[in-house]
């Protein structure tokens, strides 16, 4: 149930996202959603991909430091509400989010938080069982 | 004025023989104490018994840095522990700083060259003098500081930092002159002012200024913004510390070398061949007085002229001009020297990190700054998918740096390959300050 993302580190100048969409881009690599965490000197760019074997080859191949970590993804119905729905169940459970970020699915129905956990097996556990839908890296890249 | 008015205005002809029956002595005795003298001067084929003139002191072999770092801690010490009185060192990672020991006669000998540097800037025992050279291991503080009281002047022992407490002080306690690098003066009168001090209305009327190289626009900017005589002093730790040569208040042109107590030689640094006086090169130390760290032919990497041409203070001893850049990659931040190796070092002791960096050295305002670029290796990235991973890492090589080099560094993490790779020598350096 967890989901490969890849992050990217970045130096805060002009040009280094087009460097790295642009090999995207000449590889056939579509990208499902991505955030970006900055700092004034750096940023972290991350992407949820349709390959990621192929994206990590390619960006490493041009010199980028890339890493691969599990988040989990969480689709609620798009309504008012939705991310309450997951964040009561985690605080009740006292876990922690690193970071999160969200796209809206193009059904336009539902959307898709991407959660960062310390513990990524124990969320998707907790989440399980008070029935809310932990989306599958196959199904989200291929969305 | 003139301290020492017989050993500092000694007729040239007078000086030499001085200098030579000194240099005879030193090099018995280091040659039949000092074992690594002992060593170069058998490779180099020449006993002290060769040296029969001065200009055969060219015969013997230079001292290097390095070799002060393969004798770490006291290697070349020339006399048992139990005459040794003081220790000082230059700053550096294990290893690789430089250890110096003092007699009691040394520190007698020091207090005196310093003491002299004083009158040159006219000063005398009714002065009071605010001394903001750091004290420690550093030569800077205590130097100055004997000096000051071998003189008879009252000393300010204030030391380096807490900024507003030393306006407060050249305030309240009245000094005469100031001890300290240029640009901490010009640190203190840009602060003095912002706390609405009138910095050219205290009594200072002297400033004497060393560690670090300055230039002209420097002194002209020190001498408005503070309404002093700025002078440069000269000096380094393996030498003795400051003290070495100072600048007279009459002449400011050029820094006297007490040559009754130091040979200078000037030398071309890639052929090592002696450069004739007047030309810009290497300057080259051989001490005579000292008893406890004796140097020969020491390499100081600074890079001046010398002038012959007598001055109109009276003194008879030959000047150094400002230093003009170095022969190897040091560089000198707020006084403190760095050499880019001892920043790889602190790298490279991070776990994860790769020694793939580069430095740049401005200037802000009145303080140099100094920045670290360092690239993320792929380990330090690998389980760094957090920006706060990154920052603590960042922390980490700040306080690593601070804690054995002493000197406060800005670190920027930057993308692989983004820093230039070189082929054999390495120039990691960009100095962007403007002297």
């Amino acid at each position: 149930m967890k989901v490969d993302q890849i992050s990217i580190f970045l130096e805060n100048k002009p040009g280094g996202l087009e460097r790295v969409t642009r090999i995207l881009k000449e590889a056939n690599i579509n990208i499902r959603t991505l955030s970006i965490a900055d700092t004034s000197e750096f940023g972290i760019l991350r992407l949820i991909v349709n390959d990621v074997e192929a994206t990590v080859r390619v960006l490493k191949e041009d010199g980028f430091r890339v890493s691969r970590t599990t988040v989990v993804a969480v689709e609620v119905p798009d309504r008012p509400g939705g991310l309450y729905s997951i964040m009561e169940v985690l605080s009740a459970h006292g876990i922690n989010v690193e970071y999160l970020y969200a796209f809206v699915e193009k059904s336009g129905e539902n959307a898709v938080i991407i959660f960062r956990f310390g513990n990524p097996d124990q969320a998707i556990d907790v989440l399980i069982k008070n029935n809310l839908t932990v989306l599958p890296g196959a199904k989200l890249y291929s969305l | 004025m003139i301290y020492n008015e017989e050993f500092e205005t000694l007729p040239r002809e007078v000086l030499e023989a001085l200098q030579f029956k000194r240099l005879q002595q030193v090099l018995q005795r280091v040659y039949h104490t000092v074992g690594f003298y002992r060593r170069t001067f058998d490779a180099a084929g020449v006993r002290p018994d060769d040296i029969k003139t001065l200009a055969d002191l060219s015969r013997l072999p230079f001292t290097s840095k390095q070799d002060l770092r393969e004798n770490y801690p006291f290697g070349l010490f020339a006399v048992p522990m139990s005459s040794v009185v003081r220790l000082h060192a230059s700053s550096g990672t294990t290893g690789r700083s430089t250890v110096v020991g003092y007699t009691k006669r040394d520190i007698d000998t020091w207090s005196e060259l310093m003491a002299r540097c004083f009158v040159a800037a006219g000063l005398t025992k009714n002065d009071i003098i605010h001394n903001a050279y750091g004290y420690g291991l550093f030569t800077g503080g205590l130097g100055a500081h004997y000096g000051a009281e071998r003189l008879g002047a009252s000393v300010i022992p204030m030391s380096g930092g807490n900024t507003k407490r030393q306006i407060m002080i050249l305030q309240d306690f009245g000094p005469t002159a100031i001890c300290c690098t240029p640009s901490y003066a010009l640190n203190l009168a840009e602060q003095g002012r912002a706390m609405g001090v009138d910095m050219r209305s205290l009594r200072l009327r002297v400033g004497i200024f060393g560690a670090e190289p300055w230039s002209d626009q420097m002194r002209d900017q020190l001498e408005d913004q503070l309404a002093i005589q700025a002078l440069n002093i000269y000096g380094l730790s393996e030498v003795m510390g400051p003290g070495v040569a100072m600048e007279c208040s009459e002449g400011r042109e050029g820094m006297h070398i007490f040559e009754d107590h130091f040979i200078v030689e000037t030398i071309d640094p890639e052929t090592g061949a002696i450069l004739p006086p007047g030309e810009e090169g290497e300057i080259v130390f051989t001490t005579l007085s000292k008893e406890a760290f004796p140097l020969i032919r020491y390499r100081t990497r600074d890079v001046a002229r010398l002038i012959t041409a007598p001055c109109r203070c009276g003194r008879s001893h030959v000047r150094m001009g400002r230093i003009m850049g170095r022969s190897d990659d040091m560089l000198i931040i707020r006084g403190v020297n760095v050499f880019p190796s001892q920043i790889e070092a602190v790298l490279v002791g991070i776990e994860g990190l790769e020694p793939h960096y580069q430095l740049v050295v401005d200037r802000e305002g009145t303080l140099d700054t100094l920045e670290v670029q360092v690239e993320v290796s792929e380990r330090t990235f690998a389980n760094a998918d957090e920006v706060k991973v990154l920052q603590k890492m960042e922390r980490r090589i700040v306080k690593d740096i601070k804690d054995y080099l002493g000197v406060s560094a800005r670190v920027k993490l930057v993308e692989p390959k983004s820093l230039q790779r070189f082929e054999g020598k390495a120039s990691r350096v960009t100095d962007r300050r403007k002297l």
